[in-house]
């Protein structure tokens, strides 16, 4: 199929890009050549964060901070430029405001618990949004439940957009932080997290932004954004699994107790008082995830040398092309219709249930996820079982989003 | 037929069949085929859990031998209930809770199935067994 009319001038070589990928060139399905679009849930990786964990394990495994031998310290110096490579990529102002975690539910968790000891009281709030992921809501019922505050929800409208007026009413004295994703893990709906953000720190209340299906399509720079905390994880960013981030400023980090206790997060022990560890041990108790950090600093570099600019103009490109040639199937209704979109792009045919579709879609190669996408409260919001959800990375093709559509048309007839 | 001889039936039917899409889309015509569930048995007592979409399942006692009903939001799951009632219904309650089950895996059906259908299909085998020994001990009783 010609594609010419849909991308004048294609923003990146994908056929080279894909060259990054083995799992890509490699893997089928059925006898059939992976068509990958379960990129919300998880990414492939390129061949450079594979060679670096290898690298990594063959070369100077090793214990980081203890260590006073050489391996030792290679392996800390090594994980610490990984931090700096995070700080740098998000434009942190200081690296030890990088934190490492195991992903974005374990750092929205650590802010969830800390911050919410420290500053919550019986009576506050906590305020979220309809389209939150349960990581971004559980922890925070949590929280609210232990210190008797109140949890609130930012509503949507029927395009899965936030009301940002009714935003601006929730806005209180009894407000004592706002956790809001960034971009939609069902939707792909962008929010205005800048308008958020200032209205939330003209009452001196800080933010928290949910980035895991932000970070890895758009660049964020913390200091011109300014939010308080901002999470993400670094399988879904082309890193491994098992390292995540959060990026918190220090003025808040300092002023928060440790989330976990354990070697490397003290300065001393002693039975009847330990003194704790500076920024950002302080949150990192016990081992760290050191290649995990080495892989995803390997991951950022190399997002970096293909240009951020590239990735978001062909990944913009790819999502034109598959909304149009999605919506051109008959009966074919999209979940979330938010004019500022990215990544996820969420969808049901006639009364066909999502699961139903998604298993013919898996037999024809394609690559997709069903279900409430850990988005519960948002299914029940739409009165839906759940949606079909095709996520976009720069790595996808035109002609895969023709396989896809094909798939679906094939599928459809099948289930009608 | 015999519990056997049906579960034979079955796999010969899918053996004819070379693409996994024509497998499903036999699977897809017996779940449109499915003899449906009472609405008034719809009921949350007769969900099974373990299934990404709902089943209802509902057993009735006639003459000695067991009859089961059942209905899904999902068609592929209606059929995969459709094939599990074409081998189990009619029986008598000890032929159930004794059948080896063996044509899932002989046509392959465990490994093509995603995790989730495939362990929401045991679920209702093990509720259909389980409803066959209830039977079994309220018969005895």
């Amino acid at each position: 199929m010609d594609h010419a009319s849909a991308i004048a001038a294609p923003a990146l070589d994908v056929a080279r890009i894909r060259k990054d990928f083995p799992l890509l060139q490699q893997a089928t399905v059925y006898g059939l050549p992976l068509v990958y679009f379960d990129n919300g849930a998880t990414t492939q990786k390129p061949q450079v964060v594979l060679d670096t964990l290898e690298q990594y394990y063959t070369g100077y495994n090793s214990n980081v901070h203890r260590g006073v031998h050489h391996l030792s310290q290679r392996a800390t110096d090594a994980y610490e430029e990984a931090r700096k490579t995070v700080a740098a990529y998000i434009n942190a102002q200081y690296s030890h405001e990088v934190i490492f975690t195991k992903g974005t539910t374990d750092s929205i968790n650590l802010v969830a618990s800390s911050f919410g000891r420290t500053f919550l009281q019986p009576g506050d709030t906590v305020v979220i949004s309809a389209m939150e992921h349960h990581s971004n809501i559980v922890p925070w019922q949590m929280i609210c439940e232990e210190k008797g505050a109140t949890l609130k929800v930012i509503p949507i409208n029927e395009k899965g957009e936030l009301l940002m007026n009714e935003f601006s009413k929730l806005l209180d004295e009894r407000v004592k932080i706002v956790a809001v994703t960034y971009v939609s893990n069902t939707m792909g709906t962008v929010n205005p997290v800048k308008d958020i953000i200032t209205q939330a720190h003209a009452r001196n209340i800080p933010v928290l932004l949910d980035a895991a299906q932000a970070i890895q399509h758009m660049s964020i720079d913390v200091q011109a954004l300014q939010p308080d905390f901002l999470a993400f994880s670094g399988h879904k960013i082309y890193g491994p699994t098992g390292i995540g981030v959060l990026y918190g400023k220090a003025a808040w980090l300092n002023k928060m107790p440790p989330y976990q206790g354990g070697g490397d997060m003290i300065k001393t022990v002693t039975f009847a008082k330990t003194i704790y560890n500076e920024l950002p041990y302080k949150f990192e108790a016990g081992t760290p995830d050191v290649s995990g950090a080495i892989g995803l600093g390997a991951a950022l570099n190399y997002l970096q040398q293909v240009g951020l600019g590239k990735i978001q103009q062909w990944e913009a490109q790819l999502q034109e092309y598959a909304l149009q040639s999605l919506q051109a199937i008959p009966g074919l209704r999209l979940i979330g219709q938010a004019a500022h979109r990215s990544g996820a792009i969420s969808f049901l045919v006639d009364d066909i249930h999502p699961y139903d579709l998604g298993e013919l879609l898996d037999k024809q190669g394609i690559a997709v996820r069903t279900g409430h996408h850990c988005t519960e409260p948002l299914m029940d919001l739409f009165k839906i079982p759940g949606t079909v959800r095709a996520s976009l990375s720069f790595y996808n093709t035109f002609e895969e989003v023709d396989k896809l559509v094909a798939a679906v048309k094939r599928a459809v007839a099948m289930l009608r | 037929m015999t519990i056997n001889e049906k579960q034979d039936e079955l796999v010969a039917d899918f053996s004819m069949m070379e693409e996994w899409m024509d497998k499903y889309e036999y699977i897809i015509q017996l779940g449109k085929e499915l003899p449906l569930i009472d609405e008034k048995y719809k009921t949350d007592d007769n969900l099974i859990k373990g299934c990404q979409s709902r089943v209802w399942l509902h057993t009735e006692l006639k003459d000695g031998k067991l009859y089961f009903t059942g209905d899904s939001d999902a068609v592929i799951t209606k059929g995969l209930i459709s094939l599990m009632i074409s081998v189990l219904s009619g029986q008598t309650p000890k032929d159930i809770a004794d059948a080896d089950i063996y044509f899932i895996d002989a046509i392959g059906l465990r490994s093509h199935l995603s995790p989730t259908r495939s362990n929401g299909l045991l679920s209702m085998l093990k509720q259909m067994k389980l409803y066959a020994v209830a039977y079994m001990a309220k018969m005895e009783s």
